[in-house]
Parts: C-alpha cells; structure tokens; sequence
C-alpha cells in the first residue's frame, strides 16, 4: 500500500490496480470457459430445482393436501419460506439505494451482486404466495383490472392485495435499478466482445451507450432519482408483509411492532445471505482486492446492529404480552418458549440473538471462516422465526378444541429445497453471464484514499 | 418544417391519449358491474325472497344442549362437507372443569358420532356442551382480508363465500377467531356455515336446527320482536363468543360458562 496517502480513509479497492486491470478483472468469468467447480454447483443446484419443481407440479395437480396443513395450521411452510426468501431480498436493494444516498462508497464492490441475489430472491419469494393457493390457476383475480367476473371487484382493505402491490413494485423497482447500472459495463462488455453474436448481444443490451459526457449525467441522474424512488420500497415491502399478519386477530400476530421489527429482520438476514455469497464469491472469482476483508467487517456491523434491533423486537414482544395482561397474548409467548415446539423458538434466539453476539469482536469480524458460519446460522435462524411466528401461533390459536401439531411433508420439504435451487441456479447463471462487480462504479472509487 | 411537427406525438398529447385509453379499458368492468348487480338481485328466487327484509340469527341453550352431535352430522349430510375429520360446518365442543380449576375440551369428529362417556378418575365440577358454527359477525374479520372479494355479508346478515370467485389463499381461515372455515378438498376453496342460506330463503330452517331434539338451537329473526329468538334472548341472559374482539356474532349463547373460548 505504498500509494496510500491518505490519513483518514484507508483505500476501498486494495492492489495497485489500473483501470484497464479492473476491466480485465471484472470481465474474465465471462470470457473465460467455466471451472469444474462451476459446472459442479451449477448442476446440483439445477438437479435440486428440477425436484422442486415436480413437487410443486405433484402438488397442483393433487391438491394443498399434499402439504402438512390441516384447518388449525393453514399457513406454515409455504408463507414461511415466502417471508423468508422477501427478507434475503432485503440487503441488495438497501446496500445499491439506501448505502448510495447515504454515500457509502464501498458499497461498489458489493452492490451488483447484491442486488441480482434480490432480484432472485423475491423471484424465489413470489412462487409461494401463488403456489399456495389452492386454486393457483387463478392467482391474477388477485390483480384489479377491468374483468367480465361478475359484480365482484378486489378487496382492497384485505393485507394480501396489499402485499401483491408491495412484491410486484418492489420486485419492477429493483430490476429496473440493477438494469439501470448494468447499462455501462454492458456496453464495456460489447466493446470487448469478439464474437458477432455476443457483440450483438451486448449492444442491444447497453441501449446504444456511447460513453459520452452527456450519457455519463443522464445515468448519474436517473440512477439517483432510482435509488431515492428504491428507499421507501425498501422499508415498503417487509412492513407490508408484516401486516398480513399484524392485522390478523391471531394473538402472537396482532401487534403494532410488526413492520419495524420484520424489515430489521429482512434487513439483517439479507446481509447474512450476502456475507454467505461473498465470502464464498471472493474466493472462488479470486476477487478478494474488490472486495476486501474490510467490506466484509462492515457487513459485520450492519448485521450486529441490526440483529440487536430483532433481538429487541423479541424482547418487547415477550415485554408486551406480559405488560398487557392479554390471556392469549401471554399463552402464545409462554407456548412458544415452552410449548410442543419450543426447539424451534430456542433454535431461533440461538442463532439471531446469541450467535451474532461474537460480532462485537473485530478479531472475529475479520475472521472469514467465523463469519462464514456466522452467516449461515443467521439464514437459519431468521427461517425459524418467521416459522415460529406463523405456526406456533396456529397450531394452538383460539379453538382449544382443533389445537393439532403441523409437520411439514416431503412435498414441502422438497418444494423449499427448490426454490434454493432456483437461487443459485439463477445466481450461478448471473456469474456467468453479468459482470459480478460493477466496473465503471468500482472505476470511480480507485482512487479513494489516495490522494495523489 | 410544418410536416415534421405533425410527425412527433407532444408530451402533452401523449399523456392525454394514456389517460383516454386507461379510463376506456375500465369503462366496460365498471357498466358490466352495474348490471351485474342488479341481476344478482333479481336471481334470488326470481325476486320471492327480499334480503332487507330479514335478518338472521341463531341461539344457542346451553343447558338444553346433550352432546348428540346430530347437528354435526345433519350439517354435513345437508351441506356435502367432506366427511373425515377437520372438516366441520359445525360442531360441538365437550367442557370438563376439574375440582383445581382446569379444563379439558374436546371434540372427536366434531361429535358427528356423539360422545364417549367420560372415564376421568378425578372429579369433574361440571360438565357441559358447546356447539359451535360460523358467528355471522356484524363485523367480519374474514370479509376484510379475502384479497378477491369472495367473502361477503349480505343484506340479512349471513356471511357467505362465493366458491367460484373464492382462490383458496386461506387467509379468512386464519383470520376468523373462532375456528369457523375450512378448505374444501375438492373445490380447493374456503368452506363454512351459511346458516343454510339455500333452505333460509325458501322459508325452511337450518338443518342443525331441524334435527335438534332438544330444541337447544333457535334459528330466527333478530329484527321481529314476535320471532323465538328474539324472546329466547329477552329471557336468557345472553353472551357472545370472544367479546373483546369486537366481531359482533350473531349467534347467542344463553348459559355460557367463563370458560368457554
């Protein structure tokens, strides 16, 4: 580090490296043949998605009772899985919008992969709400549009709609974004395509990009009024999916806290699913100067912060339930943390609350292997919460009579199985294919802390 | 230089014809709608039954009630509900307070088959039945948050599902606190009590209640002061199921113990 100059802020992109070295960087996976390994992952995670998508064809044809429900626990896997596939959408967004307006500018290592990992996680997300239905043949009647059905129109006061308006923006919003700043680095890509095909390709891709002053200010523009457009939908979208449940009357559901406490929670296990991919990413794509240890350390304290928020949230609902002086309040939470599936409760606060916990220790922030495992654990424990809040709320709701226990069946089992096939078949697809860092924002921040 | 004005479309004009074809597409749904209304009117029975003019409701006596579960199983004979457990239009629910204060409910089948007699070595306090069914509520927490609109009240009170319109989200089943839908496994949509809407507006009363035999269900008007159940509920004193929900049921029990939820 023998440029580095600067007193107070340590250089973003480590390696003494030119802006043609970053291009040449960035653009080798997609102009070189692809590794064992890739071919590897690639065909396991297509083999697990072609799974699941016979066992979501089994389940259409037969009927929702190929799944676990029964009248007490209508909902479990299947809106487990879709809350927790929104939350891992969370982070891409938030790093490419929120991180941007906020100028964080290390976020330009990280963002285009982030984002394409939300992009494939709400992908991932919206196949529940739609394969859930019982008759889900008819999933758009859930769109208003002017229809020949009768007298009968969509309810707009139901949280479901709402949740429908919520993905679908959110869902327009990111792609456009990402697409948005994928334009340069596709048109970098066309200029240096040797094949026709390719060339073609890529032009058509980069919408004619010139490279012009004039361009230049455009995108700058647009991807900032994008990124002020992406803030609100950010914070938007897991609010919303929180009221599907915090409008019900279901005790354990109904309460005010919801929406900050589930976008904490989106937001922290978005993070702990990008800290997974990069940790792994860097490695493999030999990327570990783009992005840095340092990157990963401040991944670190964004999941230390806000797991602290989830873990309060925990806390004051237990807090509420006792200080309300709710009967079926405080039967849920003592059910929850004692009851048939109280494993899953003290499996959830093990790996939200107490496991992130080590991040207050830098030694273990830059500890790639611990933050590695960290990570994983976080996935885990934010599936568990939503599958604590959902099932442990239903399984003994207000009809003493009907309390039954869910188990999920093998359909379900493999269903959520595929659907991770379907992430990192489209994630391993997106390393292929798409720039994984976006050259021309990284090409801005070379010369961050060095000033010469 | 005049023709090349004619060639481009103006912004203004532009956002114009946008808003001119938006309020095109939905001026057909909206006339469709309309008409659609009316015919829906007439459709009940050819204009025979007027839904302003009643409103429904049902009492239940709980002293009167002995656990035969005919009820249960005429509802399911009448309204072709699947006949394996889980899958009850109603159903009655066995209480047993203990001499230390807790309380064992159940409900085997739904009491389709009635009950087994009780074997319990400690002492039972007291001992009763609850029938249960779709409250009706005034203010349905299934009817806000159906997505497509397939649940509804109608003019008399009932809470109805339409099945065609119905996608089987199940969120009105979670939503309803007291139990009372279910996913009919053959239609793939939500299912529940009608008060039997179809027998209701011919003048006949619901099956539960035609086969009761101790007369524990009264089915009536709410609105008519000379109705049975409108004088069932002057002479009893009279709870609804959870009341601090705020769902306003229509369905009256008289004698409810505190334990009942």
């Amino acid at each position: 580090m023998s440029m580095h100059f600067s007193v107070l802020r340590k250089p973003i992109i480590h390696g003494e490296k030119t802006l043609a070295q970053v291009t040449t960087d960035v653009a080798r996976p997609l102009e070189t043949r692809p590794t064992i390994l890739w071919w590897v992952a690639f065909l396991t995670s297509f083999s697990v998605l072609v799974i699941g998508v016979a066992a979501v064809t089994y389940q259409i044809m037969t009927g929702i009772g190929t799944w676990g429900l029964n009248k007490t626990v209508g909902w479990a896997f299947d809106i487990t899985n879709f809350v927790f596939w929104v939350g891992i959408g969370h982070a891409g967004t938030l790093i490419s919008a929120i991180l941007f307006l906020f100028r964080q500018r290390w976020r330009t290592s990280i963002n285009r992969s982030a984002e394409a990992m939300t992009i494939f996680a709400v992908m991932c997300a919206g196949i529940f709400p739609l394969i859930h239905l019982g008759r889900p043949w008819l999933f758009f009647w859930i769109a208003p549009y002017p229809n020949m059905r009768g007298p009968l129109w969509v309810n707009f006061r139901s949280p479901l709609l709402w949740d429908f308006f919520a993905i679908s923006t959110y869902f327009t919003i990111s792609l456009v974004f990402w697409y948005i700043g994928l334009m340069p680095d596709m048109a970098t890509l066309r200029d240096r395509a040797k094949s026709k095909i390719k060339k073609a390709v890529y032009a058509f891709m980069s919408f004619g990009w010139d490279g012009s002053t004039r361009t230049w200010q455009r995108y700058e523009t647009v991807y900032l009024l994008l990124a002020a457009l992406a803030t609100p939908l950010v914070l938007s979208v897991h609010s919303i999916v929180s009221m599907d449940f915090a409008t019900s009357v279901i005790p354990g559901w109904h309460s005010t806290i919801f929406p900050p406490y589930f976008v904490a929670g989106a937001v922290f296990s978005g993070f702990a699913m990008v800290l997974t991919l990069m940790i792994i990413a860097r490695k493999v794509l030999n990327y570990e100067e783009y992005i840095t240890i340092d990157h990963i350390e401040k991944m670190c304290k964004i999941v230390l912060v806000t797991g602290g928020i989830v873990a309060l949230s925990y806390l004051i609902e237990i807090f509420m339930a006792w200080y309300s002086v709710n009967e079926y309040e405080r039967f849920v939470f003592l059910n929850r943390a004692l009851g048939p599936y109280a494993w899953a409760f003290w499996t959830m606060i093990t790996c939200n609350v107490l496991i992130p916990q080590l991040l207050w220790f830098k030694k273990i922030r830059r500890s790639l292997v611990i933050v590695f495992i960290i990570s994983i654990f976080v996935n885990i424990g934010m599936w568990f919460e939503r599958f604590v809040i959902i099932v442990t709320s239903l399984h003994r709701d207000f009809l003493p009579s009907s309390w039954v226990m869910y188990k999920p069946t093998i359909i379900e089992i493999a269903t959520l199985a595929g659907s991770f096939g379907l992430f990192f078949t489209c994630f391993l697809l997106f390393v292929r294919f798409i720039p994984f860092i976006a050259i021309g924002e990284v090409k801005g921040v070379l010369n961050y802390g060095k000033n010469k | 230089m005049k023709k090349e004005q004619r060639k481009k479309l103006p912004r203004r004009d532009f956002l114009k014809n946008v808003l001119r074809s938006c309020a095109g597409l939905m001026l057909p749904g909206f006339l469709f709608a309309k008409e659609a209304g009316k015919k829906a009117a007439a459709l009940l029975l050819d204009g025979l039954y007027n839904p302003a003019e009643h409103s429904w409701g049902m009492g239940i006596d709980i002293n009167k009630c002995i656990g035969c579960g005919r009820c249960a199983d005429a509802c399911k004979k009448e309204n072709n509900v699947p006949n394996v457990p889980f899958f009850f239009r109603t159903w009655v629910e066995r209480y047993r307070v203990f001499e230390n204060g807790e309380t064992l409910i159940d409900s085997p089948n739904g009491a389709v088959n009635g009950f087994e007699n009780l074997t319990d070595e400690r002492t039972i306090i007291r001992s009763f039945f609850v029938p249960k069914l779709c409250n009706h509520c005034n203010n349905p927490p299934c009817v806000q948050v159906c997505p497509v609109g397939a649940t509804f009240q109608t003019v008399d009170g009932v809470v109805l599902v339409d099945a065609e319109y119905c996608i089987g989200c199940r969120y009105c089943i979670q939503a309803c606190p007291y139990g009372a839908r279910f996913l009919h496994p053959e239609t793939r949509t939500a299912e529940k009590c009608t008060f039997c809407y179809h027998r209701v507006v011919r003048g006949k009363l619901p099956a539960c209640v035609e086969v009761c035999p101790t007369q524990a269900r009264i089915f009536g008007e709410l609105k008519k002061k000379a109705s049975p159940l409108v004088r069932f509920m002057r002479m009893n004193k009279i709870r609804v199921l959870k009341p601090a929900l705020n769902t306003e049921p229509r369905v009256y029990y008289s004698n409810l113990d505190m334990e009942v939820r």
